[in-house]
């Protein structure tokens, strides 16, 4: 589904990722873990190609088709999502008009905002106003409409509380195709976390940790997650200079 | 009346100003046609006549023109005044509420000539009414001069809404003169709404505001390259409690804009607040914004924002990585920052006048 290979990019002629490699198969989640300003959105939006993300070296395979150049919404349309960490406001575009023109069909925009517990921004303007969780659940409700085969999800818990968790877990839970067996899942994602809540809900195949623009270490995502909140980062930092030695 | 030749002619110019031939969705009609009125009324407690006829049949009338506005107030004023009053007259009975609004359409269909229209509308206290006026030249039409004098008097809690929507042809100039007075707990609202080229658009209307009354102008502005649109509104709060906005929503596509107000605050408890946002979409044009705030008692909340600037690269790219192209996200935004919402109108006028921006903004946004 996606890989990526030697990344390096930089932010306004900041480097920001360093030589990243990954590899993402169809149907697996994977979770993304690091201090802030390890590169995490960083590398979700390199992927996804927003202008302000320049490659300077490596490159990035997306269902086959080399991508490193492509357009932002070239990329989308091709199957790639994101849910925004912080979405700008669109001032006069509603919520519900998003839906229809993503081309959501009348029941499909009912049926993921009863889900995700948003009839009542509809027809509100995108973002504008929106609580930290309402943000959220309307990020999660617009990628379940694009239906991308790929999904990098930013941080989708963050200032939401316990029961609107609960909400957003069953809509990535859906998004993911979680429900169907492993063999004849198609849809793959990628979902930062600094709380790890998600993982209690969502189940994750594979995890890494980014720091300084790198990734150190890859592995089960729940045994690294209890590590991480055991020991820090700095101990990461130190089991990867022992297998460096 | 709407019958007329012309009219059926001219049928898809007069709906993308909101004026409908299907006298089912209105209460009452009005052409002026360059210089002849057609006037059809079909509402009790509603009078809606011509000021031709007005003038000649109702007493009082023509007494009442020109207390709001001054006709040596500029050249185009003097101008009006030295021609037969042609327009409309709308009286609306106390405690009226009319249900369904009065539409009138000011149409040049010959080229350069020069319109002058006086208007005077009467709303007697605890009245209601939805006014929606029309303004276009016929498609033939390139150039012309559109002078319109209006009066307006809103009556004790009497409520005026008061949409404009013009569609001029590329070289016509106009000069809307506009007086409004609103008696204690009335309420007047007006709605201007342009987004074609035209030559020039000034205008400042004056509306005076007593006790606990409200004055609200509105306006959604796109101009393209070789337009100017150089509009304001004052509004004087006279009386304790009242309160007063301008709104003003406008893009520049090469055209000029100024977004100018003048709020005064002369009593106890006024509420004022004035705001201007501008989207300025290539170098070629420009915004000027040009509020102005006059305090004349301590015991008054004014205040006014201000903010003109591009499109932000973040909302396009954020639209974009949804899977819409760059044309289409900015197709999308501009359409969002002229969104009729902000107008306040009841939801069937406010989908109606969402169409018409659509259709008046088919290859021009």
């Amino acid at each position: 589904m996606l890989i990526i290979e030697n990344l390096w990019v930089e932010v306004e002629g900041e480097q920001v990722l360093k030589g990243i490699n990954l590899r993402i198969r169809s149907g697996e989640t994977h979770v993304l873990f690091g201090p802030n300003g390890a590169g995490k959105s960083s590398l979700f939006f390199a992927i996804m190609g927003f202008s302000k993300y320049k490659v300077l070296e490596g490159r990035i395979i997306f269902k086959e088709k080399d991508i490193t150049h492509l357009p932002l919404h070239e990329r989308a349309r091709l199957g790639l999502g994101i849910s925004f960490q912080r979405p700008p406001a669109l001032r006069g575009i509603k919520l519900y008009q998003i839906g229809k023109l993503m081309g959501g069909d009348e029941e499909k925009i009912k049926e993921y905002a009863r889900l995700l517990s948003l009839e009542g921004l509809l027809h509100r303007d995108v973002n504008l106003g929106f609580s930290g969780g309402e943000m959220k659940r309307s990020e999660i409700f617009q990628l379940l409409i694009q239906e991308p085969d790929l999904s990098l999800i930013d941080e989708p818990e963050s200032g939401v509380d316990v029961v609107n968790i609960d909400l957003i877990a069953e809509a990535i839970k859906m998004l993911l195709q979680k429900d169907r067996p492993i063999l004849e899942r198609k849809r793959s994602g990628i979902i930062i976390t600094h709380t790890g809540f998600i993982l209690e809900k969502v189940k994750a195949d594979r995890g890494h940790l980014l720091m300084d623009g790198k990734i150190l270490c890859s592995g089960n995502p729940e045994e690294m997650f209890n590590e991480i909140k055991l020991k820090g980062y700095k101990e990461c930092v130190r089991c990867w200079k022992k297998t460096l030695s | 009346m709407l019958e007329k030749d012309l009219i059926l002619k001219e049928k898809e110019v007069l709906e993308r100003v909101g004026f409908v031939l299907d006298e089912k969705q209105r209460s009452g009609s009005f052409v002026l046609l360059d210089e002849e009125e057609m006037a059809s009324n079909y509402t009790e407690g509603v009078t809606f006549y011509s000021m031709g006829k007005a003038v000649e049949e109702i007493k009082g009338v023509k007494e009442k023109l020109w207390t709001l506005v001054d006709r040596d107030k500029d050249q185009w004023t003097r101008k009006a005044a030295s021609q037969p009053p042609r327009g409309y007259f709308i009286h609306v009975a106390r405690g009226v509420k009319v249900e369904k609004p009065l539409q009138a359409c000011f149409l040049i269909a010959t080229s350069r000539m020069t319109q002058t229209t006086h208007n005077l509308i009467i709303l007697e206290d605890g009245a209601e009414l939805y006014m929606i006026n029309g303004c276009a030249t016929a498609s033939y039409v390139n150039a012309g001069l559109h002078i319109g004098i209006t009066e307006i008097f809103v009556g004790k809690g009497a409520f005026l809404s008061y949409t404009m929507i013009h569609d001029w042809a590329s070289q016509v100039e106009v000069r809307p003169r506009t007086g409004v007075y609103v008696q204690e707990g009335g309420k007047f609202v007006s709605n201007y709404i342009t987004i074609k080229e035209s030559k020039l658009t000034q205008t400042y209307p004056e509306a005076i505001v007593e006790k606990n009354g409200a004055a609200q102008f509105a306006s959604l502005v796109f101009a393209p390259s070789r337009s100017i649109y150089d509009l304001g509104a004052r509004i004087y709060l006279n009386g304790e409690g009242a309160s007063g906005e301008i709104i003003s929503r406008a893009i520049s596509g090469g055209g000029k804009v100024y977004s100018k107000g003048h709020l005064i605050g002369n009593a106890a408890g006024i509420k004022a607040h004035m705001s201007c946002d501008g989207l300025l979409l290539n170098s070629e044009g420009s915004i000027i914004a040009i509020p102005e705030l006059e305090a004349n008692h301590p015991e008054v909340e004014m205040s006014h924002e201000a903010a003109v600037g591009k499109i932000a690269e973040e909302e396009i790219e954020y639209l974009m990585s949804r899977g819409f192209s760059p044309e289409q996200a900015r197709s999308l935004i501009i359409k969002g920052f002229l969104d009729p919402k902000i107008l306040g109108l009841p939801p069937a006028l406010e989908m109606e006048v969402n169409k018409t921006i659509e259709m008046l903004g088919e290859g021009s946004l």
